[in-house]
C-alpha cells in the first residue's frame, strides 16, 4: 500500500510570532521555519508502517513556496521515498489544499493519507476532514493509535471526554494527534541520502485546481496583553488575596 | 438570515459549549438547532427551552448515535441550503464534522471564531493565539466552529421552540464504524466549562502526585487540567490537556502548578479571569501572565494550600 503524507512548512513552534505594524499579517521574514510538528508525527507513523511491512511506498507532499523543498527533504530524510512540491506563491487555504491533495490522490492512488490534525500557523484543524469529504473516504481524526488489518484501519482518537476507537474501511484519511508517536531525528547519512531521492515540482494548474482564497484577511492584531500581576510571599497571602481582592474563591 | 447550530450533547445533556455556539449564532440571525443521535427525545425537548432558539430539528436515528463525521456531515450538507450560516461549538465533534461538510459544500470553513463582527466577518486566533485575524468570507454560506470560552452560554431555560423531524439519511458513505470509547470518568466539573481549573504540569513528577491537587479541587469545586508534558508522560489522561492543541478554557480562576508557561499552554488559558501560578522557578514564563505568582516548591505549597482553604474564610 502506498501512503501519501502532506507536510506543511510553518513558523517553528518555538518562535513567538510578532504581528506586523501595518496589521497585514505576522512577521515571517528571517523567522525560523520548520515542518509542522503534527506532520512530523504523520511522517513518523508512515515510516513505521513501512518498516512493519504494512506500506510499500511513502510519498510526501507539500504545497507552498519553493522553500517547502526543505520541508520535503526533511520528510525524505525521515524515511519518505519521494516527494511532490505543488508550487504556489503563498500557502493556500485548507479548501484549496484539500482539492490539490484530492487531485494528487487521484494520480497516486494511495491506500491511506496520513497528515497532521492541525497546522500550528493557521490553527485551522480542517484540511484532513475536508480531503476525506471530497474523496468520500472515512476519516480518523486526532489519532493517537492506528492499527491496520484486512483493509481496515482501527483508529483510536483523542476526543473531549477521553478516547474513542473507530474502524475505517480503507482507503481512509488519518490525522495525527500528539500522542500517536514520537518522531525520530533524521540521521546524517539519511539526510545525505535524502538529497538524492526524487522531488518533483508541479503547479496547481497542472492539477486543474483553482486556489483562489475564499477568506480575505482584513487585519491581524496583537491579542490584548494581560496586566502583569504580583508575586505573593506565602500560601496564606495567596489565599487571602484570592478571597478579598480577586474574590474568586 | 437564519443560522443552524449542530448541538453537542453528552449523556443526555446539552453541553454548555453548544449553548455558547447558540449565542454566537444569535448574533447572525434566527437560530435553529439540529439535535442528532438515537433516542434523543429528551435532549430535543431540552433544546426547545434554550433561550433564543426558534426551531429544533430532530434527527433521531441509529446512524447518528455515535456522532460519526461521515453521516453527520452528509446530514448537514442536506440541510445547509436553507441556512446562511451553519455552526457548531469547536468541540471534538464540531471540529470533526464542520470542515467535512464545508468541503462537500465547496466552502472554506472558519475555525474557532472568538467574535462575530458581522454576517460575513469573524475574528479568529492564529499562531497559538499570538495574533487575532479578522477574516471576511466570500462564500455564499458560512461554516463555522465557535470557541465556546469566548461566548457566554445561552440560558438553558426561557425558549419555546418548535420541534421538526428530520428524516435520517443513508449511512453514505458507510465507511466508518464506531468500536468503543474509553471515557475518563470524574465527578468533577467539566474542564471546558468549570468556574475554577487547577492544572498540573511536568513539575508534578508523576500521576500519583496529582492526588495532592484533588482535595484542593474538591474544596474549590474545580476541574483538573494539565499541560501537554504531563499528559505525554502519562500522569493524566489526554482529555486533561489545556492548550493550543488541547482544550481552551477561560475560567474565573486558573491555577497552574509546576507548569512553565510555554506559548502552546498559554494559548489555552490566557483568557482566564484570574491566573495563579505556583512554580519554583522565579523566571518561568507563566509568571508573565499570572495575576498572583508564588515562587515555591509545589510539594510544600500544595499541602499548605489545602490546609489554608480548609480554614473558614
Ligand atoms: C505542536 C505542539 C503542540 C503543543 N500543544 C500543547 C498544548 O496544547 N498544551 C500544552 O500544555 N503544551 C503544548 N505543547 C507543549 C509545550 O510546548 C510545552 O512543552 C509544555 O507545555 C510544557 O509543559 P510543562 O510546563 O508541564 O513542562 P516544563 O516546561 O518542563 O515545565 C515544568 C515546570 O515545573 C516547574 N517545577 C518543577 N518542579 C517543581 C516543583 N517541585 N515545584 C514547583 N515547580 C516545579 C519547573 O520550574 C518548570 O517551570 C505543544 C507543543 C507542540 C510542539
Ligand atoms: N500547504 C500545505 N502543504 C502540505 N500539507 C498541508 C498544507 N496545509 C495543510 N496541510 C496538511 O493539513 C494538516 C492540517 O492543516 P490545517 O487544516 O491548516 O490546520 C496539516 O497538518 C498538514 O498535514
Amino acid at each position: 500500500m502506498k501512503l501519501l503524507v502532506p507536510v506543511k512548512r510553518v513558523v517553528d513552534y518555538n518562535v513567538k510570532v510578532r504581528v506586523k505594524a501595518d496589521g497585514s499579517g505576522v512577521e515571517t521574514a528571517g523567522v525560523k521555519m520548520s515542518m509542522n510538528p503534527f506532520d512530523e508525527i504523520a511522517v513518523e507513523e508512515a515510516v513505521r508502517l513501512k518498516e512493519k511491512g504494512a506500506a510499500t511506498e511513502i510519498v510526501a507532499v507539500s504545497i507552498g513556496v519553493q522553500q517547502c523543498q526543505e520541508t520535503l527533504r526533511t520528510a525524505l530524510a525521515m524515511g519518505a521515498d519521494r516527494a511532490v512540491l505543488v508550487l504556489t506563491e503563498e500557502s493556500p487555504e485548507p479548501l484549496a489544499v484539500a482539492k490539490l491533495l484530492r487531485a494528487l490522490v487521484d494520480r497516486e492512488q494511495p491506500g491511506m493519507v496520513i497528515m497532521g490534525k492541525q497546522a500550528i500557523d493557521d490553527d485551522m484543524n480542517a484540511t484532513g476532514q475536508m480531503l476525506a469529504g471530497l474523496l468520500g473516504w472515512a476519516q480518523g481524526t486526532f489519532a493517537s493509535k492506528v492499527e491496520l488489518s484486512d483493509g481496515v484501519a482501527t483508529v483510536t482518537r483523542e476526543v473531549d471526554g477521553g478516547l474513542e476507537t473507530v474502524a475505517l474501511t480503507l482507503p481512509a484519511i488519518i490525522t495525527a494527534d500528539l500522542r500517536l508517536n514520537e518522531p525520530r531525528y533524521a540521521s546524517l547519512p539519511n539526510i545525505m541520502k535524502a538529497r538524492k531521492k526524487p522531488l518533483e515540482t508541479i503547479a496547481p494548474g497542472d492539477l486543474g485546481v483553482d486556489v483562489t482564497p475564499r477568506l480575505t484577511t482584513l487585519r491581524v492584531a496583537e491579542p490584548p496583553v494581560r496586566q502583569s500581576g504580583v508575586k505573593v510571599g506565602s500560601v496564606a497571602e495567596l489565599v487571602a488575596k484570592l478571597r478579598a481582592e480577586a474574590k474568586v474563591i | 438570515m437564519t443560522a443552524l447550530v449542530l448541538l453537542d450533547h453528552a449523556d443526555g445533556r446539552i453541553t454548555p459549549a453548544a449553548r455558547s455556539a447558540v449565542t454566537a449564532a444569535a448574533a447572525l440571525g434566527e437560530v435553529h438547532v439540529l439535535v442528532t443521535g438515537a433516542a434523543i427525545g429528551a435532549v430535543a425537548e431540552a433544546a426547545t427551552r434554550i433561550a433564543g432558539v426558534a426551531k429544533v430539528l430532530r434527527a433521531d436515528a441509529e446512524i447518528y448515535d455515535k456522532a460519526l463525521a461521515e453521516p453527520l456531515a452528509a446530514l448537514l450538507v442536506r440541510l445547509a441550503p436553507a441556512y446562511d450560516h451553519v455552526l457548531a461549538a469547536a468541540t471534538a465533534t464540531g471540529k470533526n464534522v464542520i470542515p467535512r461538510a464545508a468541503a462537500l459544500l465547496d466552502v472554506q470553513p472558519i475555525s474557532e471564531i472568538v467574535a462575530v463582527v458581522d454576517a460575513e466577518t469573524f475574528v479568529r486566533p492564529i499562531y497559538a493565539g499570538n495574533a487575532l485575524a479578522t477574516v471576511r468570507s466570500t462564500d455564499a454560506r458560512k461554516l463555522i466552529t465557535v470557541r465556546a470560552a469566548n461566548f457566554d452560554a445561552a440560558a438553558a431555560e426561557g425558549g419555546s421552540a418548535t420541534i421538526e423531524e428530520v428524516e435520517a439519511g443513508e449511512a453514505t458513505p458507510a465507511v466508518s464504524r464506531f468500536v468503543s470509547t474509553e471515557l475518563s470518568t470524574s465527578d468533577r466539573p467539566d474542564l471546558a466549562s468549570a468556574r475554577v481549573v487547577i492544572s498540573g504540569g511536568r513539575g508534578m513528577q508523576n500521576g500519583e502526585n496529582f492526588k495532592l491537587i484533588e482535595p484542593i479541587a474538591d474544596a474549590l469545586g474545580a476541574a483538573i487540567g494539565a499541560s501537554r508534558a504531563a499528559v505525554d508522560a502519562g500522569y493524566v489522561p489526554n482529555d486533561y490537556q489545556v492548550g493550543q492543541t488541547g482544550k481552551i478554557v477561560a475560567p474565573d480562576l486558573y491555577v497552574a502548578i509546576g507548569i512553565s508557561g510555554a506559548i502552546q499552554h498559554l494559548a489555552g488559558m490566557k483568557d482566564s479571569k484570574v491566573i495563579v501560578a505556583i512554580n519554583k522557578d522565579a523566571e518561568a514564563p507563566i509568571f508573565q501572565v499570572a495575576d498572583y505568582g508564588l515562587v515555591a516548591d509545589l510539594f510544600a505549597a500544595l499541602p499548605e494550600l489545602q490546609a489554608e482553604l480548609a480554614k473558614a474564610s
